[in-house]
């Protein structure tokens, strides 16, 4: 023991944590969130010199103030939230789908084109089936190059679907290029016939959205959860070799997988544009394809959690618009809030997967006598 | 029809100098197994802190100095951008956390910080702009830029374009002949090696992110001051250009040298669209545009499947990109 003591022992050491409660991982998230509040609001205090408490009860009622801000608060969120739910089977396959905003924007293209092309030549229900089968197999077919790609080669898919990304951008510009003929932009699609349009329900074009999303954040969860695909993605994720030398087709699973994923970011694409923009454009996914991939791997692939922390994203973005009117602001304050929070919460994770442990602190002398 | 060509070839090395910085910035945090695609983020910051400082400085000064204008101008963009990179790797590398996640929310830090701040210097203008500094850096060369038409190709750009290349070729020297290159490589392919032999992984990762970051950085204060005419607007743009930089990082196999010719063609396949009507007699250009502009990108994506394919060694990303490295699960 004595010597033990004399030998080099650093400041800080870092171990892992091996079973932490779950009150304890909850203490630590809250936490972080609070000290990204506190650093926001530092930030709020010394660039706008506004009363930091003021500025958080505005962002509070960019969400909560009227009813129509609720509902457009649940409509950004379900659509960020499905985008979600479509890269969590291929993140937790470790399979780095940074490509949504692509597949979204194929599904919506695809959408767009039918509402088009097939609209008021249609009965509406085969419309519809229509819609949604060209959506999601344009969002599939976006998903399916990189994983075939990477299941033959190993070509690395977090380069390969990014750029994936910027074809798409490219090809719905050319198509909108064209669709608008001499207007200045593409405009809403059959503004007069509503052909191809989500039914009002309950006053809003977009409750079919929320009503789909809810349904496939339960899907979602059973799929991971409890089926032999989802044992499968988590094992090959987990650990490639492992998966083959238990018999599974690793191959078969990154293509099955990414075409699922690429499939609901196409669903995606369809609710969005079907039941909300009634139009397609470069931004028709606003970013919501990078911003998702932080709610998937936040909430570790619990739909559940997903939900939440899409919540908290368009709260946050919803109170920046809110906050950006009433001072004046520019509404990027909403992109600079909402970077510090993530930053702390990625942060965090640290201290839920490992402990520290100093020099002098009663548990290293534990540990030490532990070794012995 | 010589002009033309010369117009185009100079919007070309103009626009491939923009993403020459943001990716031999990615590079080097490459090299030391950062996958950081926090680069369109810190190529905003850079912008945005290097033409805040060289608008005050002229804007405040009677008689403001070119020469101060470059200098305040280059440290603030490095130094801003630097701080990018810090704390992209204090989040990956102290913290541990994933570098993807942690790198795409930094893009959207960035975009913020610089476009919120920027509004402050527009007052409520569409744009605006910083006319002594943006002269500075576009300074031709003088005499040399007389020659006809040589004159026009090679020496009528600004001097961050000369230095974009002069950058590379010390890059690629550092990297393949000096021992802290071979070093930052080592840990780049296999930090478990790299810590045995002796290396401190974390020291190299530290300084490649961050001086890495500062010189991506260097290409959003290019495009503000040489590329877009000294003028600063809230716009997306750079966005685009910082994901063209990862594009060019792939396309050029993580090559320091191959970055000076990637990049100005990917200029010339960039603005092929508005010199194509001219030189190739093809029309309706203006519908067509995009389908042009997805050339960088889809040729990216040929590179990449090419270099996986035939699996030469050389042109391999580093070993341990995107993974984390902790000496503890070793």
């Amino acid at each position: 023991m004595a010597n033990e003591q004399k030998m080099h022992e650093p400041f800080i050491r870092i171990a892992n944590r091996d079973n932490i409660s779950f009150a304890k991982k909850v203490c630590i998230r809250i936490a972080s969130v609070v000290l990204a509040l506190i650093i926001d609001a530092v930030f709020i205090l010394f660039v706008t010199g506004l009363n930091p408490i003021d500025v958080y009860i505005q962002i509070f009622r960019g969400t909560f103030e009227t009813s129509l801000r609720f509902a457009w608060a649940m409509r950004d969120m379900v659509a960020l939230l499905c985008i979600g739910l479509a890269l969590a089977p291929a993140f937790k396959m470790r399979f780095w789908n940074i490509g949504a905003e692509g597949q979204v924007l194929m599904g919506g293209l695809a959408t767009a084109l039918c509402m088009i092309y097939l609209g008021g030549n249609l009965p509406t229900p085969v419309l519809f089936i229509v819609m949604f089968l060209t959506s999601i197999a344009a969002g599939a077919i976006w998903g399916f190059i990189p994983a075939f790609f990477k299941a033959n080669w190993n070509t690395n898919e977090t380069l390969f679907t990014l750029m994936m990304n910027y074809v798409a951008i490219q090809l719905v510009a050319y198509s909108t290029n064209i669709l608008r003929g001499q207007a200045s932009s593409l405009g809403t699609i059959n503004m007069a016939t509503k052909a191809g349009w989500f039914p009002r329900i309950g006053g809003y074009d977009f409750t079919l959205n929320i009503i789909i999303v809810a349904i496939l954040t339960v899907l979602m969860y059973i799929y991971l959860k409890y089926t032999k695909h989802g044992y499968e993605i988590s094992v090959v994720g987990e650990s490639e070799n492992t998966a083959r030398y238990a018999g599974i087709d690793v191959k078969k699973v990154t293509i099955r997988t990414m075409l699922i994923s690429g499939a609901i970011c196409g669903l995606c694409g369809f609710i969005l544009v079907a039941g909300n923009k009634h139009t397609i454009a470069t931004n028709t996914a606003g970013g919501n394809g990078f911003t998702a991939i932080i709610v998937a791997w936040l909430s570790k692939f619990n739909t559940f959690y997903m939900l939440l922390i899409a919540f908290l994203l368009i709260f946050l973005e919803k109170g920046a618009i809110q906050i950006a009117s009433i001072y004046h602001l520019n509404d990027y304050i909403a992109d600079i809030i909402s970077g510090i929070i993530l930053f702390c919460i990625l942060g965090s994770e640290f201290f839920i997967r490992y402990k520290l442990i100093f020099k002098h602190s009663p548990n290293a002398q534990k540990e030490v006598r532990v070794n012995d | 029809m010589t002009e033309t060509i010369i117009a185009w070839i100079f919007r070309a090395v103009q626009f491939g100098t923009i993403i020459m910085f943001g990716s031999m910035g990615e590079i080097i945090s490459e090299k030391a197994g950062n996958l950081n695609l926090g680069v369109p983020g810190i190529m905003y910051l850079g912008a945005f802190a290097g033409f805040a400082s060289a608008y005050g400085y002229e804007t405040s000064v009677e008689n403001p100095s070119r020469l101060i204008c470059i200098l305040l101008a280059l440290i603030a963009a490095f130094a801003a951008a630097a701080i990018g990179g810090l704390i992209y790797c204090f989040l990956t590398t102290t913290l541990r956390a994933n570098q993807n996640v942690t790198g795409l929310a930094l893009t959207t830090f960035g975009m913020g910080v610089a476009n919120f701040f920027g509004a402050y210097m527009l007052e409520g203008e569409v744009y605006t702009a910083a006319p002594v500094s943006n002269s500075a850096f576009q300074a031709k060369i003088p005499f040399l830029s007389n020659i006809p038409i040589i004159g026009n190709v090679l020496f009528s750009y600004g001097f961050l374009v000369y230095g974009a290349i002069i950058l590379a070729i010390i890059l690629h020297i550092f990297l393949n002949k000096t021992r802290a290159g071979l070093n930052l490589r080592a840990v780049g392919e296999n930090p478990a090696t790299a810590d045995a032999a002796g290396i401190n992984v974390t020291k190299y990762k530290y300084l490649a992110t961050t001086i890495g970051a500062g010189i991506s950085g260097i290409g959003g204060l290019y495009y503000v001051l040489d590329y877009n005419n000294g003028i600063w607007a809230t716009t997306g743009q750079i966005e685009a250009l910082g994901w063209l930089a990862v594009a060019l990082v792939i396309f050029t196999t993580w090559k320091p040298l191959n970055v000076i010719w990637g990049a100005y063609l990917f200029g010339l396949l960039y603005w092929f669209y508005n010199f194509m009507p001219t030189l190739f007699g093809i029309t309706n250009a203006e519908r067509t545009t995009s389908l042009y502009q997805m050339l960088p990108y889809l040729v990216t994506i040929a590179v990449l499947i090419a270099v996986s394919i035939r699996k030469k060694k050389e042109s391999q990303p580093p070993a341990a990109l995107g993974l984390p490295y902790f000496r503890e699960e070793r």
